[in-house]
């Protein structure tokens, strides 16, 4: 076990956790022989109705271990534990909702139609599933645009509508990977209070994972500072700013004291060493590539 | 997969004042009209009052006077010579384009397929395949519409083959993450994630397809085959002097090929709406 | 994933930005193993094709097996129309006859015979080749700087894709006489169409931005052309080269056979059809020629492309 890892700062009783993850590591095979360790020694417990953030410079396996969690890669060493089940379980159980960068609406299908998606998967009845449907659309404020294409609307709308598609099925967790990166500062903020507010409604548990060290002391009620080669927990961010929390929380002097604290971890972690890292997830990118010529087999 | 449709702008406006709209397409296209009116009016002319003695070109009246003519009467009706090119074309379009389907499927499921068949395929592309249309004249009949419609089948085959495989193989990772994360079976990401997703490449497979049909056809007669068709109308009408009649069958191929596009352009439309967006982008 | 798509071809304007995307292990293995799974298909049709004459064939017996004095028999247990000797001679037939006298009494091979009809037809489909791909080159480049022109020309350059031109070879035999002029002139348009299309594309295909940088350095618009638009348009015109390629190879034996030009594969295709009851073995060779021809002349382009667009992603695809 790396010593630089810490145990998990706050232990939890075993009913409040959602996820207990213990030893993960996960090394790639990149280009022929070469391996690349994209996680070592993770170890993590996630709380329920906890709102965590992962934050880390490129290339520390943030994107990795949300993936593992939601068993969409599979670890190398160690478990995941969801729910008290292990997390290929949980995913057939359909505990988990994702949310990406890219909104991966599929252009074909109406709005309401994509936040439907997967409740006809899930066998959901055509009046619950129109039902749940403009629920969610209500909630992330887009009950208007049912009947509009994705293309019709702007980026921010697209990535809300995946949002409501992902709360569509009441998942227990929802994994956010990145997803206000592509967009303007401006709607990034609206969109950071638009998911506390659904969060705060729905009492669900968030994993995100971002690189903006505001967003990360905005949202969450822990932040886990993350470090490159190979990707490790390297501290643990309690964030105590106090709840609902809105444009004045930016404001707050303990606000600025958190972010300063993130910036330090990160620093410390070997963040700003003033070298570009090559594509953030060059091991991610590979399964990616495997994953879409992989044909339909 | 929409984040590159998203911002455009101009569909939008371009809805509200749709009066406007069609006053820009009359200015926009006036210069290709006037080419087209221009052509014939000059072509015209110079038949008229040079001798082209030798040289076979009917000025456009007489060419638009033989179809006519021959329309439906004469040695070489001309609706029924198209319309059997046209069920050769169709046919053939119909047979290759369900085998070149059936084989994307194959292609797309089992990967040591894709990657022995898929650069076959592709290099199908450099084959003169039309070379092959006497060896299926011999095997199907000369005067069966099978062995046209067999050239045109192997002609369309490919292009399907290639196109479709794409289609159903080159989604979005990020897309076939979120089929995962949701536990569906391979089935199920067939139907609602590559199906859809190849339905625009299919279309385009159809498009090049209708080009390659009517070549297909029009060729293999030109090999050989019944009198009735617009390929054997085309070199014995030249064979008999009858230019006429020659340029009337071509320009009436022209305008089946043309007529089998845009049926395939306006189901496109009808089908698959939402990638208008994207398709108008294109020149 | 072989992209051939000129989407996915676009061109970079660093050559060193280029030189750090592309991939310097990864296509000379896959070149060897397309070139081993093509053997390995090739070698599976050959097997399949005996395979079908052993079940449903006609009758055969060979005398004096490679020399060893044993006969071999084989009484296939189907009869099928289109596996007889006919319909579906022996590839090795096949081969065979390329070795065998042209016509009785013939000093010249079938083989050497139709290697010189498909170097005739080659050279009419490769000046044509050359013409076409210029003048789609220049009125391309015409039709990007002149709106009015491009509204005026391109629609019809445009549907020219819809409508099978190649139907126009045997009127253009007819005006020219049955002559080289006449298939070079048919491969000529064939050729000239596509070129024009993807090079309209080509040349718009710059980075808006690479233009606006152009322009900041206040590039006039040759500096610009030489520059940025026709680096940019390369990987376009190779795609429509490609496609001209085999489609001239198509205009001239269609020019040729139907048109009446006695020298080419065109006219060898048609003449091995009329004698097929005596020697199916020579259209399936005069066909399998064409298909050789068509072949190399698309690995030439192709091989060209590979030269010119060296060091760009994507290059060594498709």
């Amino acid at each position: 076990m790396d010593p630089r890892s810490p145990e998990p700062l706050a232990s939890t009783s075993k009913a409040g956790e959602v996820v207990h993850i213990a030893g993960v590591d996960k090394t790639f095979v990149t280009g022929g022989a070469t391996l690349t360790t994209a996680l070592q020694g993770i170890d993590l417990d996630i709380r329920r109705g906890e709102f965590i953030s992962l934050i880390g410079p490129s290339g520390c396996g943030k994107s990795t271990l949300l993936r593992v969690i939601g068993d969409l890669v599979a670890p190398t060493r160690g478990s995941v534990t969801v729910n008290g089940k292990p997390a290929s379980r949980a995913r057939r159980d359909r505990d988990y909702g994702m949310v990406f960068q890219a909104p991966v609406l599929f252009d074909w299908r109406s709005v309401e139609d994509n936040v439907k998606l997967p409740l006809e998967l899930m066998g959901y009845d055509g009046a619950r599933r129109t039902a749940r449907a403009n629920e969610m659309l209500d909630l992330v404020e887009l009950g208007e645009f049912l009947r509009h294409h994705p293309y019709q609307l702007s980026g921010g709308m697209q990535q809300r509508v995946a949002i409501a598609r992902a709360l569509a099925f009441e998942p227990s967790i929802l994994l956010m990977d990145e997803p206000f990166g592509a967009l303007d500062e401006m709607t990034r903020e609206r969109m950071n209070q638009e998911v506390l507010r659904i969060w705060e409604r729905t009492g669900i548990t968030i994993v995100f994972v971002t690189h903006s060290i505001p967003e990360a002391v905005f949202l969450s009620s822990r932040v886990v500072v993350m470090s490159a080669r190979p990707g490790r927990i390297t501290d643990l961010i309690e964030i105590d700013l106090p709840r609902p929390r809105d444009v004045e929380t930016r404001e707050q002097r303990r606000y600025f004291e958190l972010v300063t604290a993130v910036r330090e971890a990160l620093r410390r972690g070997g963040a700003d060493t003033g070298v570009v890292e090559p594509d953030s997830e060059v091991g991610l990118a590979s399964i990616d590539r495997t994953i879409a010529e992989g044909g339909i087999g | 997969m929409t984040s590159a449709a998203a911002a455009s702008p101009g569909r939008v406006t371009g809805a509200s004042q749709s009066g406007g709209r069609w006053m820009q397409r009359f200015w926009y296209y006036l210069p290709a009209v006037i080419v087209f009116a221009g052509t014939i009016g000059a072509w015209e002319l110079i038949v008229r009052n040079i001798d082209l003695r030798g040289f076979p070109l009917p000025a456009p009246s007489d060419i638009v006077g033989a179809l006519g003519e021959n329309w439906a009467a004469g040695r070489w009706p001309l609706s029924k010579a198209a319309g059997a090119t046209l069920f050769e074309a169709v046919g053939g379009l119909a047979i290759g384009t369900s085998l070149g389907v059936i084989v994307a499927f194959l292609t797309a499921r089992f990967a040591t397929a894709r990657e022995l068949l898929l650069p076959l395929a592709i290099g199908a592309s450099a084959v003169p395949i039309i070379a092959f249309a006497p060896l299926m004249n011999n095997w199907f009949g000369v005067l069966s519409p099978l062995s046209k419609m067999m050239i045109v089948a192997v002609l369309v085959f490919f292009p399907v083959v290639v196109n479709v495989t794409r289609g159903l193989t080159q989604v979005e990772p990020a897309a076939l993450e979120l089929m995962r994360s949701y536990a569906a079976s391979e089935w199920t990401i067939l139907r609602v994630l590559r199906l859809p997703n190849a339905l625009p490449y299919f279309f385009t497979a159809l498009k090049i397809g209708t080009t390659l049909s009517l070549i297909g056809a029009i060729v293999g007669e030109y090999f050989g085959g019944s009198n009735d068709v617009l390929g054997r109308v085309i070199v014995q009408s030249a064979s008999a002097l009858r230019f006429d009649v020659t340029w009337a069958a071509i320009i009436l191929a022209a305008i089946t090929g043309i007529a089998l596009y845009l049926a395939i352009v306006a189901t496109e439309r009808a089908v698959i709406p939402w990638h208008a967006s994207l398709r108008s982008q294109e020149p | 994933m072989a992209t051939a798509g000129p989407i996915d071809l676009r061109a970079r304007f660093s050559p060193d930005e280029a030189a750090l995307t592309a991939d310097a292990a990864g296509p000379s293995q896959s070149r060897r193993r397309r070139i081993l799974t093509f053997a390995a298909f090739a070698i599976a049709v050959l097997v399949l094709w005996e395979a079908v004459k052993w079940l449903g064939g006609v009758p055969w017996r060979f005398e004096n097996v490679l020399g060893t004095g044993l006969a071999i028999d084989h009484n296939p247990p189907f009869r099928w129309a289109l596996a007889n000797d006919l319909n579906l001679p022996h590839w090795f037939s096949i081969l065979g006859a390329l070795a065998a006298p042209v016509q009785r009494n013939a000093e010249l091979s079938l083989g050497q015979f139709l290697a010189g009809a498909a170097f005739y037809t080659w050279r009419e489909a490769a000046i044509g080749f050359l013409v076409g791909a210029l003048l789609g080159l220049v009125l391309a480049t015409i039709f990007v700087h002149s709106r009015l022109l491009e509204r005026a020309f391109v629609p019809y350059v445009v549907a020219s894709q819809t409508i099978p031109i190649v139907a126009l070879a045997p009127m253009i035999v007819y005006a020219f006489g049955p002559n080289v002029t006449s298939v070079v002139i048919i491969a000529t348009y064939l050729t000239f169409f596509p070129v024009t299309i993807a090079m309209i594309r080509g040349l718009r295909a710059p980075d808006p931005r690479a233009l606006e940088l152009m322009r900041s350095y206040a590039a006039g618009r040759w500096a610009i052309y030489q520059k940025v638009r026709l680096p940019a348009s390369l990987p376009y015109l190779f795609t429509a080269l490609k496609i001209a390629a085999t489609a001239s190879i198509v205009g001239a034996i269609i020019g040729e056979g139907p048109g009446g030009i006695p020298d080419g594969l065109g006219r060898a295709i048609i003449n091995f059809n009329q004698q097929y009851i005596s020697g199916p073995e020579k259209l399936w060779a005069a066909i399998l020629v064409s298909s050789l021809l068509g072949i190399s002349f698309f690995v030439v382009i192709r091989v060209a492309e590979l030269v010119v667009l060296r060091g760009r992603p994507g290059a060594a695809e498709g």
